[in-house]
């Protein structure tokens, strides 16, 4: 821990960052308080910054609460994700065009408008681990330059959590709650000042030009002491040990029965998950029906039209839609992408209007999950 | 780089797999009360001339200003001037389809997803098994195997449909019978007249052939309790289950596993499929709404 | 749901207004900019709320407004069915019989003597109800008012000759889109948006209020699971449950049904 390359700034220092972010050119994007919640948009400066304020957040509840300590980010993360900014909502796929009726020729153009220069502030280590599953899933820009190019210039301020939140199980998913990877600086508060780790040559370009100081040996033991501690408070765990075969098992279990009578198949789980990348796209025409257009929005997996087949769709059941959202996220996410889909952030848990639970939930087929519901051969699968 | 490129099919327009090509419907034919086969030719001739598919792989094909489906490709792989698409018209993309004329545009995305692994099966006698609209992707499989006819042991194509008139390719496939390049066992679920086949399910074809499961790789394609029923009856057979490979269905919307829509377990139809072996996906095969 | 055969040249439209409070009627008012295109497109052939004249069948596409409450009406929506080759009820009172269905749990002919001097000259059904109770229907449009977009959308696909866009999920979906924090959760509010179709681009939370439910049941919506969590966690009453289910789509399935069973003391 001494050879922690930990230096010191003074609070003001922060609104020297914003200003030299904004003056390269990027927008700056950070955690506000608006409609009662954390959220995050545009910001200019320290002033704009919740300060003072932390969040309680609980399964089904969330509430902003007038802090004793005013720190800068006495809260976890929003109640949106920076998805939101990486991947929008409703984007255009294309436009079409054409003269006249269906035999003439179309033409198609998918006008890029490229993404701004997000500088993000304020980002935890899940989100960070969310960031880059999402670079897995999505990869390629041929499938999503939007994302590509918003993900390469985008400058993460990131902040380490010591306090986390009540719905917060990052050390069970392995994410944090200390930022060790992808950002450019890292912020900790340690009382009025700052403790300042650079995790790039773009993060120390910018360091450069602020006033700083190294960590003494107690800042760096205050640093240490503060993270052991975040870890140890984590409002929930999640055994993760074996987990993805512990549900391969439970496929059948009536537990998902169990579940469905409380889930209300709302989505918003799915919608406020840092890591669910699903979409749907819808074409539309003019009135005129020569001009076309193709949008792609965010899209859940708790929607009777996501698994639409013919004239039904495959998970018509809660219990089969939420079975996949869990299953797809814990377990099958390892086959599809080498990682787990969740990050232990808890925003599921804490915006699930009925307070689902993920991690008791996933836990409890701990408890009945059947000897084997799998067939190790194939002639046992079969009715006779 | 997208999974599809680092095979033997190339993506028109590969820079954007997300936009669809313009192509024109060059001829109709007439397969059933519902169903017709679409020839289409990709209007860019250099697009035209590096389209290649495999056997079993789908394009997205948009109507314009009403949306994408996603139908397998039936046509010749050898022929790089034409492709076809035998459509079924019941959704809404399809029953625009069905109002176009010869002359039309339509637009494609594709080719998409992992065809038939003809390559494993060299050597092999082959096995097809297909039920309704499922004799679509099997006819590029079929004009592939007769390409090579010598590679491959004994060829038999089981064929289920709903009535007589409902069976599709009927002349090309008696042409076939009749050179004895393979055998040919249609059946139909009822028959009115005129109709000296077996009436019945695809599965009681099964029943009546000998197969040799150490040396036969099954090709699957039906409706979705066909395509149960007809591998389980397999496996117990002793089919070996990485030779039985089966093409499912399911809401495909991009078409390069990014959307989320056909995911079936841990898989994406549209990318690691719509071919499946048995093994690869015997952990939530006959599983309910999975 | 159909997609109906090809219109004519130019498609004429009739607007229809049964009882109702004709918001919905002036949301196509409201269009402004997509009117003027539509006027170009369609020939609006009788829509008594902007035209005093009124050109005679048959149309192409009938738009309805409210429920059907009187004999006249039962009469007249028997004929607009004959005159229209497509007919869509739009809004709550055309799709659910809406705020005047709530008098189909009440005493009609009590409501009568309180209120007119001479009842007995008001000519009334036993029931205010949906189009659909009478008519077949090829779409419907929900909302009070509806929503200007699903309007468009719907009459250019009807020009399209294509299926519209109306999503049947729930509003959360819409309204966590739109980047509102849900209201459920960060001011403990009861919102119908979980059982509640979208459609309308979550105008309530937006305001930071509950959704009332005025689009109606949403695909699966599960009622019961949402009114135990309000009774047992929120403190909502069942009267108050019965409140809230029966307002603008009461009179529609499940939301009816399951009125009936909290009013009845029965968890759905």
């Amino acid at each position: 821990m001494d050879k922690l390359p930990l230096h010191i700034v003074r609070r003001p220092e922060l609104d020297r960052v914003f200003g030299l972010l904004r003056d390269n050119g990027y927008t700056l994007i950070g955690p506000t308080r608006r409609d009662g919640v954390i959220q995050y948009s545009e910001i200019r400066s320290l002033a704009d910054l919740p300060v003072g304020y932390s969040d309680r957040q609980g399964p089904g509840s969330y509430e902003l609460v007038k802090s004793e300590t005013p720190r800068c980010f006495g809260f976890v993360h929003g109640a949106d994700s920076w998805k939101r900014f990486l991947f929008p909502p409703k984007r255009r796929v294309f436009g079409a065009s054409r003269q006249a009726g269906p035999q003439a020729p179309f033409d198609i153009d998918d006008l890029r408008s490229p993404p701004p220069a997000y500088a993000f502030v304020g980002v935890r280590a899940c989100e960070i681990a969310a960031i880059s599953i999402l670079d897995r899933v999505i990869g390629s820009e041929l499938l999503d330059p939007y994302y590509r190019q918003a993900r390469d210039k985008m400058f993460v301020l990131a902040v380490n959590c010591i306090e986390p939140g009540g719905t917060c199980f990052c050390v069970s998913m392995n994410t944090g709650p200390r930022v060790t990877r992808s950002f450019d600086l890292c912020l900790t508060e340690l009382g009025e000042e700052f403790g300042v780790e650079i995790g790039s040559e773009r993060g120390a370009a910018l360091f450069k030009q602020l006033t700083s100081r190294p960590a003494t040996a107690a800042e760096k033991e205050l640093f240490r002491l503060l993270l052991e501690r975040a870890s140890e408070r984590m409002g929930r765990h999640l055994e993760t040990e074996g987990l993805p075969e512990v549900l391969r098992k439970s496929v059948e279990s009536p537990r998902w029965q169990a579940i469905a009578s409380r889930c209300l198949a709302c989505g918003n789980c799915t919608m406020v998950c840092p890591t669910c990348f699903c979409y749907n796209v819808v074409d539309s025409t003019d009135l005129k029906c020569r001009k076309a257009e193709r949008w792609r929005y965010w899209d859940s997996c708790f929607t009777l039209e996501f698994s639409y087949l013919g004239p039904t769709s495959v998970r018509y059941e809660i219990s089969s839609r939420y079975r996949q959202w869990m299953m797809h996220k814990l377990a099958w996410w390892h086959d599809q992408f080498g990682t787990s889909g969740c990050v232990g952030c808890g925003r599921c848990i804490t915006w699930c209007p009925v307070g689902i639970d993920i991690t008791a939930e996933a836990s409890g087929f701990r408890e009945t999950a059947p000897p084997r519901a799998v067939p190790a051969t194939p002639q046992q699968a079969m009715p006779s | 780089m997208i999974a599809v490129q680092d095979r033997a099919s190339v993506v028109c327009h590969d820079s954007r797999p997300m936009v669809p090509v313009t192509a024109t419907i060059v001829e109709i034919q007439e397969e059933s009360s519902n169903t017709r086969t679409y020839v289409l030719q990709i209007d860019d001739p250099a697009l035209r001339s590096a389209y290649r598919f495999e056997p079993g792989q789908f394009n997205m094909v948009y109507v314009f200003g009403v949306g994408e489906a996603a139908i397998s490709i039936s046509s010749d792989p050898a022929n790089n001037e034409y492709l076809a698409h035998t459509i079924r018209h019941v959704g809404s993309v399809t029953r625009a389809i069905a109002r176009m004329k010869v002359g039309d545009k339509l637009g494609l995305r594709g080719p998409f997803g992992h065809g038939w692994p003809i390559s494993r099966c060299r050597g092999r006698d082959i096995l097809m098994v297909a039920g309704g609209i499922g004799l679509a992707p099997i006819r590029p499989l079929i004009y592939a195997i007769l390409a090579n006819r010598g590679q491959f042991g004994r060829v038999v194509l089981m064929y289920g449909g709903r009535s007589p008139s409902d069976l599709l390719y009927q002349k090309e496939l008696a042409a076939w019978r009749d050179d004895g390049q393979m055998d040919l066992l249609v059946s139909v679920d009822y028959s009115i007249a005129q109709w000296d086949g077996p009436v019945g399910v695809v599965t009681d074809l099964i029943k009546r052939l000998r197969i040799r499961p150490d040396r036969t790789s099954v090709m699957v394609c039906g409706p979705r309790m066909m395509n149960r029923h007809v591998t389980w009856q397999l496996l117990r057979l002793r089919v070996a289950p990485d030779q039985l490979f089966i093409s499912l269905e399911r809401n495909m919307r991009c078409g390069v596993g990014r959307c989320g829509h056909c995911q079936y377990g841990p898989k994406f139809v549209c990318k690691d499929g719509p071919v499946f072996s048995y093994e690869s996906i015997r952990e939530v095969f006959g599983k309910e709404e999975i | 749901m159909n997609i109906p055969g090809p219109l004519s040249q130019k498609p004429r439209l009739a607007v229809y207004k049964f009882s109702s409070c004709d918001g919905c009627q002036l949301q196509i008012l409201e269009l402004e900019d997509e009117l003027l295109e539509l006027a170009g497109e369609i020939e609006i052939a009788y829509f008594l709320e902007a035209r005093r004249q009124a050109l005679p069948g048959p149309y192409d596409i009938g738009l309805v407004e409210g429920s059907i409450s009187t004999p006249a009406e039962e009469r007249l929506i028997r004929q607009a069915r004959k005159d229209c080759k497509v007919l869509v009820s739009i809004g709550a009172c055309a799709t659910a019989g809406g705020i005047q269905a709530l008098r189909n749990w009440a005493d009609i002919d009590e409501y009568k003597k309180r209120i007119y001097p001479r009842p007995e000259w008001v000519a009334t059904l036993d029931v205010a109800s949906p189009i659909a109770g009478y008519v077949y229907i090829d779409f419907e449009l929900r909302g009070c008012p509806v929503n200007k977009r699903q309007l468009v959308e719907v009459l250019s696909a009807l020009l399209a000759q294509r299926r519209p866009h109306l999503p049947t999920y729930s509003l959360c979906i819409e309204c966590k889109r739109a980047g509102i924090p849900c209201v459920m959760v960060a001011r403990k509010t009861p919102c119908l948006g979980p059982i509640t179709q979208a459609g309308c681009g979550a105008i309530c939370p937006k305001f930071n209020r509950g959704c009332y439910g005025c689009f109606g049941p949403a695909e699966t919506p599960n009622i019961a699971a949402l009114g135990r969590f309000f009774q047992e966690e929120r403190n909502v009453s069942r009267p108050a449950m019965v409140r809230m289910l029966r307002s603008f789509n009461g009179y529609l399935e499940p939301f009816k049904t399951s009125s009936d069973d909290y009013e009845q003391c029965i968890q759905p």
